[in-house]
């Protein structure tokens, strides 16, 4: 065991090779986030490199965890807006108005064709038209209802933008850990993962029921793929075992096994060492700097652990009562008097 | 403990044989359930009860059973989904059945083709009523599913210009195999073709619904069921994920719903009540929900309890010859008892049992297992064979 986390990640202290002109992974923009009175998060204005792992601290309380939540979807800013790889993700919704539109074209020209038909004659061509009007406007309604990620496109071409789902967002790259575990306890670890790929498995309900070649073939490769996440993050020999049982620092190891299946180009890691002892510790660290060295996958982390911030971080961005009181380089903001007062004095050792 | 144990090793191989080959072992079971249960029936005591041809038209009508409750475990024992009105789809594939196939129409569309039509139009109403509410959280699933089952029956009841109302619509046409193995039509006098017909549809369903459930959507509904939020993040598109399993659940009710009304020729409003929506529910919840095994055999043994248990039930005690109790103004008389009127009592009774003692259902899904005895000797156990696993 090595005596820092530093040295056990030799790559962790040298900042990440961005070129200078390199536009940032992720870019937030004045999110703010209300809960009735309470201003959890405001104004923040915030950017991550491509390749960097950036640290989110802060006490208890301080919003990190809410801002997270924003980024992954599952919370809607009350302001602000946040781009991935140059695309905006969450936001104001732009030109909501006319999304309904596209829902009446194609069961508004069936109707015109049945109403052209019926002013012919009265046969049956007119009745299929007005059936087929009917039709379309269901899958029109279903679709929206849906949001498949054609549709989002096709929207967003014409200028229409609603913030994303959770989902939505994890296709376009993001992926996550929770800072209370939630996985699927009554699932194998071998199962999770597999969930973990499933916006990357594209076996349909036919392939799925008539058991296609598509479907066992992806079926074999998806366990093959999820026992590589699994022997990556240190879980080799626990792929049958349902995920309750673990022990509560393999828990943590198979989150980030499933988030990492997910194939994310940006990792969202809350407090991944909450509750672990200092060899896990110190093993979780070793971990963080390996995806990011190994994976190239980017690392957004939130971390109460000190020593974990220090050692892997590039870059350390400061929480308190939602506002971003300090940035910089792990060193810079830990010697910030602003961070040292928010801690209530106790210098971040 | 140790002998239950070597014994679990024992039948370890024949399980995974059975594991590996589902379909082949779903048809098998088929043609045993077929060849057996009517031979089962001219056994003691059972014979005593009815005869065989009585009986095995009841068992084609417990398959009706078993349809609905193997659907419904979908919606609510996979995806988690509280469906309080999934007679509707029943009632809609009955009524599809009979505009497809009967005088009132003038159409006659053959049996084999409706079943398809009728599983596609309750499927339909499926999305319908899934698209708008699935994405409410559960409680509010079950208030709407609960107010469309009542409102189906209402609706056909109010209609009656075009559903003749509480007549019902009558005639409907009985299958046909058009002279295919020397059969023309199944006359409603002989139960053995219908039980033959179900068998095969809850085959082939069965068979359907097992491979969903090992397949990417199948986890994709667990995960949801364990934790929709979670799911969500991990990519899961929850509300077609959650369609999807409200849809499947329909279509295996029109399903049923085609098969019941040609097998009754029938069908009225009151068929499809609450009542029906209520057993399904308690088949899967006994049967043991999440183990499409176990919902069938729960559904198969509780429809004969109601037919033919509590009738003979009745009819034992009153051999009992018990005399009549009289207490003050009341006056008991056990002889007398007619139990199939308490049956919704006696489920009521046996639900709550369940729940107090063996929640998971008789025959539970390892999940269900897990989730609901979080540490006892037996998953402590379970654990260890995971553990000594090389
Ligand atoms: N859904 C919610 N409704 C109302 N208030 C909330 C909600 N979620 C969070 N908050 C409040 O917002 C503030 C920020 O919470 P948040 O969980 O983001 O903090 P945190 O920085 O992650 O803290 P910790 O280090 O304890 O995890 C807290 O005061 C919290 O009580
Ligand atoms: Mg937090």
């Amino acid at each position: 065991m090595s005596a820092s986390p530093g040295a056990a990640v030799p790559d962790a202290a040298t900042p990440a090779a961005t070129p200078a002109d390199a536009r940032p992974i992720l870019d937030a923009r004045g999110v703010t986030k209300r809960f009735g009175g309470l201003v959890a998060v405001r104004e923040i204005d915030f950017d991550i490199p491509r390749g960097a792992i950036v640290s989110l601290i802060g006490p208890n309380g301080a919003g990190k965890t809410t801002f997270f939540n924003i980024i992954a979807g599952l919370l809607e800013p009350t302001d602000g807006a946040i781009d991935f790889m140059d695309e905006l993700i969450v936001g104001r919704p732009v030109r909501a108005w006319a999304e309904p539109f596209f829902w009446f074209i194609l069961p508004g020209i069936a109707v015109l064709v049945a109403a052209g038909l019926f002013a012919i004659d009265q046969g049956i061509a007119g009745v299929i038209a007005a059936v087929a009007a009917i039709g379309l406007l269901i899958a029109s309604l279903l679709i929206a209802v849906i949001r498949p990620r054609w549709y989002i496109s096709t929207l967003g071409r014409a200028g229409i933008f609603k913030s994303g789902r959770p989902n939505d967002i994890v296709a376009q790259g993001i992926g996550r850990t929770f800072q209370n575990i939630r996985l699927f306890a009554n699932m194998t670890a071998m199962e999770n993962v597999q969930v973990g790929m499933h916006s990357h498995m594209h076996a349909t309900l036919i392939d799925a029921a008539l058991r296609l070649k598509r479907h066992r073939t992806e079926e074999i490769l998806s366990q093959i793929e999820a026992q590589k996440w699994l022997d990556y993050v240190g879980l080799p020999k626990r792929s049958d075992v349902v995920a309750r049982n673990l022990p509560y620092g393999d828990q943590r190891r198979l989150e980030i096994a499933r988030a990492l299946a997910t194939r994310p180009k940006l990792l969202l890691l809350d407090e991944p060492t909450a509750g672990m002892n200092p060899v896990e510790t110190t093993q979780m660290t070793t971990l963080i700097g390996r995806i990011r060295k190994e994976l190239g996958i980017t690392i957004l982390l939130i971390e109460h652990d000190m020593r974990v911030v220090m050692g892997v971080s590039d870059r350390v961005t400061v929480l308190d009562h939602g506002e971003k009181i300090a940035e910089g380089t792990p060193e810079a903001v830990r010697a910030d008097p602003k961070v040292i007062e928010a801690y209530l004095g106790a210098p971040a050792q | 403990m140790s002998g239950a144990r070597q014994l679990t090793r024992l039948l370890d191989r024949p399980r995974a044989f059975l594991r590996l080959h589902q379909s082949l072992t779903v048809i098998i079971s088929a043609a045993l359930v077929l060849t057996v249960l009517p031979y089962i029936a001219t056994w003691y005591p059972f014979n005593g009860f009815g005869v065989q041809k009585d009986w095995v038209g009841g068992f084609a009508d417990a398959g009706v059973f078993v349809l609905l409750a193997v659907g419904l475990n979908v919606v609510v024992g996979l995806a988690g989904l509280l469906d309080l009105g999934y007679a509707a789809f029943f009632a809609i594939g009955a009524y599809t059945y009979a505009y497809g196939a009967s005088s009132f129409t003038g159409l006659h569309i053959p049996f084999w083709i409706m079943l398809v039509i009728g599983a596609a139009v309750a499927a339909l109403f499926g999305l319908l009523l899934g698209a708008p509410t699935l994405r409410l959280r559960g409680d509010y699933l079950a208030i709407v599913t609960l107010g469309f089952g009542e409102i189906v029956p209402v609706v056909i009841l109010n209609a009656d210009a075009y559903t003749r109302g509480t007549n019902g619509i009558t005639g409907l046409a009985q299958p046909d195999l058009y002279g295919l193995l020397g059969i023309n039509g199944f006359g409603f006098t002989n139960p053995y073709l219908y039980f033959g017909t179900v068998v095969v549809i809850v085959a082939i369903a069965f068979i359907f619904l097992q491979r969903l459930q090992d397949s990417r959507i199948g986890r994709a509904w667990v995960a949801i069921r364990e934790d929709e939020l979670a799911a969500a993040s991990m990519g899961i598109n929850t509300v077609s994920t959650k369609l999807l399993a409200f849809a499947i659940g329909a279509t295996t009710s029109g399903l049923a719903g085609v098969f019941y009304a040609s097998k009754l020729g029938v069908v009225s409003p009151d068929q499809f009540g609450f009542t029906v929506s209520f057993t399904v529910l308690a088949m899967v919840v006994l049967g043991g929900m999440g183990n499409i095994w176990g919902v069938a055999a729960g559904a198969f043994v509780i429809f004969e309890i109601q037919h033919q248990g509590l009738k003979q039930l009745g009819a034992f005690i009153q051999g009992l010859n018990v005399p009549v109790v009289t207490l003050g103004p009341l006056k008991i008389d056990i002889g007398s008892i007619n139990f199939i009127n308490y049956q919704y009592l006696l489920y009521g009774l046996a639900l709550v049992t369940m729940m107090l003692l063996r929640p998971e259902g008789l025959f539970p899904s390892r999940r269900r297992r897990l989730e609901l005895h979080e540490d006892t000797d037996e998953v402590a156990e379970l654990l260890a064979d995971e553990m000594l696993e090389p």
